[in-house]
This record gives C-alpha cells, structure tokens and sequence, in this order.
C-alpha cells in the first residue's frame, strides 16, 4: 500500500442543510484538490446527506499538542460560572 | 408505433445499462483505494437504476407478462443487444474509467436528445440520467486525465486503453434498422448525429490528458446479438441466482 501514502489526505466538512455550519464527517485519500471533492461526494452523501462539501489538505490543520491537554482544558473545568445556566429565560424567547 | 419496434428500441438501451452496470459492479471490493470502491458501485447503481424502468417498461410494452427480472436474466445470450463496449471485460482501472468515460460522454447526448421522444417514460428516465450522467462524464474524464497524464506507467496503461476501445467507438453510433425506424418513430435519437458532438467532446479530454486518438474500422454485432466471447461468462455470473432459484426476489 506504498502507493497510498503519497496520495494526500484530506478532511471533509459537509453541510447537511441551508443554514447550518459545515461539520467534519471524516477523511479521504486524493490526489488533488478536484478529485477529493468527488471522492467526498461519492464516500459521503451517499444518502443525500450533504447540501455542500468543504475539502481541506489534513496538511494544512494546525492541532493542539495532547500533552498540553492539562493547561488547555482542565483549568475551565471548575468555572462553571462560564456556562449560562443562572439566568431565567423567559418563556416567550422559546427553545435556545 | 409497432409494439415489437418499441420493445426492441428500449431492450437495446437497458442492455447497455445492465451489461455496463454489472461490468463495474465486478469492481467492488476490488477498486484500487477505498473511495472508488464506492465511487464506481455508485456508478453502477445509477446504471442498473435506469435498466431497471427501461425492462420494466419494455415488458409493459411487449404486454406477454414478462418482468424485468424476466428480460434482464432470463434470455439467452444471442437476445441480449448491449453495445460491445459495454460488454468488453474490465481490464485495468484505466481501462475501466476510460470505457466509462467514453459511454457517459454518448449517454449525456443520447438522454439530451431524449428528452424530445415521443414516449413519456423515456423522457423521465432521461430527466433523471442527464444528472447521473454529467457526473459520471466529470468523474471519470478527470480520471482519464490525471491517469493518462499521470506516470511513465499510468500514460502507458491508458494508451493501451484507448487501442483497446478504438473498435468499439463506431457501434455507438451506428444506424442499423432498428435504430433507424425508432429514430423516424420518434422514438430514440438518431445516434449517427451525435458522433460529432461526441468526438468534440472527447477529444480535448484525451488531449488534455496527453493520449493519442486511433480510429480503427469499427466492430459491429451487439445490436445483431453477436457478442464476444467474453459475454457467455457475464452472463453465467449474472444469471446464475434467477437459474438456480427460479422467480427468487430479494
């Protein structure tokens, strides 16, 4: 599967409808820009799940580094303060 | 219009589906990377699809009560009238994008044209196809070009590709009786019209992707029943399930 390896990897975001952000679904091989886009319509939306497609190089995702885990998200764990669950929503403003 | 000339003319066109659809179908789980071992049973999905309402309609038409499983598995081989090109094994991946290249660049005229045919089921197979099939000609020509204008190998498999479909070609659009009477019917396009438009079409593909055309004299005889020898074993395989349990459905 030497092959394979040089064939890029790519991320794919589809939006399943009008209004709604595109989301991860997944990765694929392809080769370049044009073919990952057809491998995602063909490896994705299979079931009408996509209204569009987003490809992106895995290459060009910065990742945040494991090891910093502890710095980057365990401090907000005692900050429960930071989610808005204190205030009263008034019945008309309805589901939030 | 004849009965018998109506169900002729659309046999021929589910043919070429079903024969072509189940050709790629011998590549799932065999495709080369993961995303056209989905990409080619798509393909072939969208192909049996469009079989599927052309037997259905053509036994509706022959009314002697037979379905489409019964016209798609239960003939003998001579009654099949599929374009060679669609019968011709799979051989390599360039082999098998460069085919499917060539009939969905004939399909997306042929559907286009058919949108004019005086029968309505024809004209809203060909409503759907047209879709199906732009996407097959966008899908498999950047194959071709990317292959053919690929490595040292991959130009040299598709060169080889293109030799081997050059004598397939012409029976696309080639006029014998049948196809004539259906056109003034009609009914089907007049595919000899469409060779030109095709060949324009085709052409800056193969040149964007650094092949050199051949035209060869033609190899007629799927119309006439006349198949290569390879159709006998197509056929073992794809009739195998009706002829062991008679009338089975899934």
């Amino acid at each position: 599967m030497n092959d394979q390896q040089e064939i890029p990897l790519w991320e794919v975001f589809i939006r399943p409808r009008n209004g709604l952000a595109h989301r991860h679904c997944g990765s694929l091989h392809a080769a370049d820009a044009t073919m990952a886009l057809q491998a995602a319509r063909d490896v994705y939306t299979r079931r009408g799940e996509g209204q569009s497609i987003w490809v992106v190089p895995s290459m060009q995702i910065t990742a945040s580094d494991p090891t910093q885990k502890g710095e980057n998200f365990e401090a907000q764990e005692d900050k429960i303060y930071r989610h808005p669950t204190f205030y009263e929503v008034p019945d008309e403003v309805g589901h939030m | 219009m004849d009965a018998s000339l109506h169900f002729d003319c659309l046999v021929r066109l589910a043919d070429d589906h079903m024969i072509l659809g189940h050709r790629l179908s011998e590549w799932c789980g065999h495709a080369p990377m993961l995303e056209e071992d989905l990409a080619l049973p798509n393909i072939a999905l969208d192909l049996l699809g469009q079989a599927r309402i052309l037997y259905d309609h053509a036994g509706k038409i022959e009314g002697k009560g037979r379905n489409e499983d019964q016209l798609a598995y239960l003939r003998l081989e001579r009654d099949y009238r599929n374009l060679l090109l669609c019968e011709r094994p799979i051989g390599d991946f360039g082999h098998t994008v460069l085919r499917q290249f060539y009939f969905a660049s004939f399909m997306g005229l042929y559907w286009s044209e058919c949108q004019n045919s005086n029968d309505q089921i024809l004209r809203e197979v060909a409503a759907k196809a047209i879709k199906e099939c732009a996407y097959h000609i966008r899908h498999t020509g950047e194959w071709v070009i990317r292959l053919g204008d690929g490595t040292d190998e991959s130009h040299q498999r598709m060169q080889n590709a293109v030799a081997d479909l050059a004598p397939y070609v012409g029976e696309m659009f080639h006029m014998d009786e049948t196809s004539q009477q259906g056109a003034s019917a009609g009914l089907i396009p007049d595919v000899s019209k469409l060779a030109a438009t095709w060949h324009a079409q085709v052409a800056p593909v193969l040149a964007e992707a650094t092949l050199e055309t051949i035209e060869v004299k033609p190899i007629l005889g799927g119309r006439s029943g006349q198949h290569g020898e390879e159709m006998g074993f197509l056929l073992t395989d794809l009739q195998f399930m009706q002829r062991t349990f008679p009338n089975m459905t899934w």
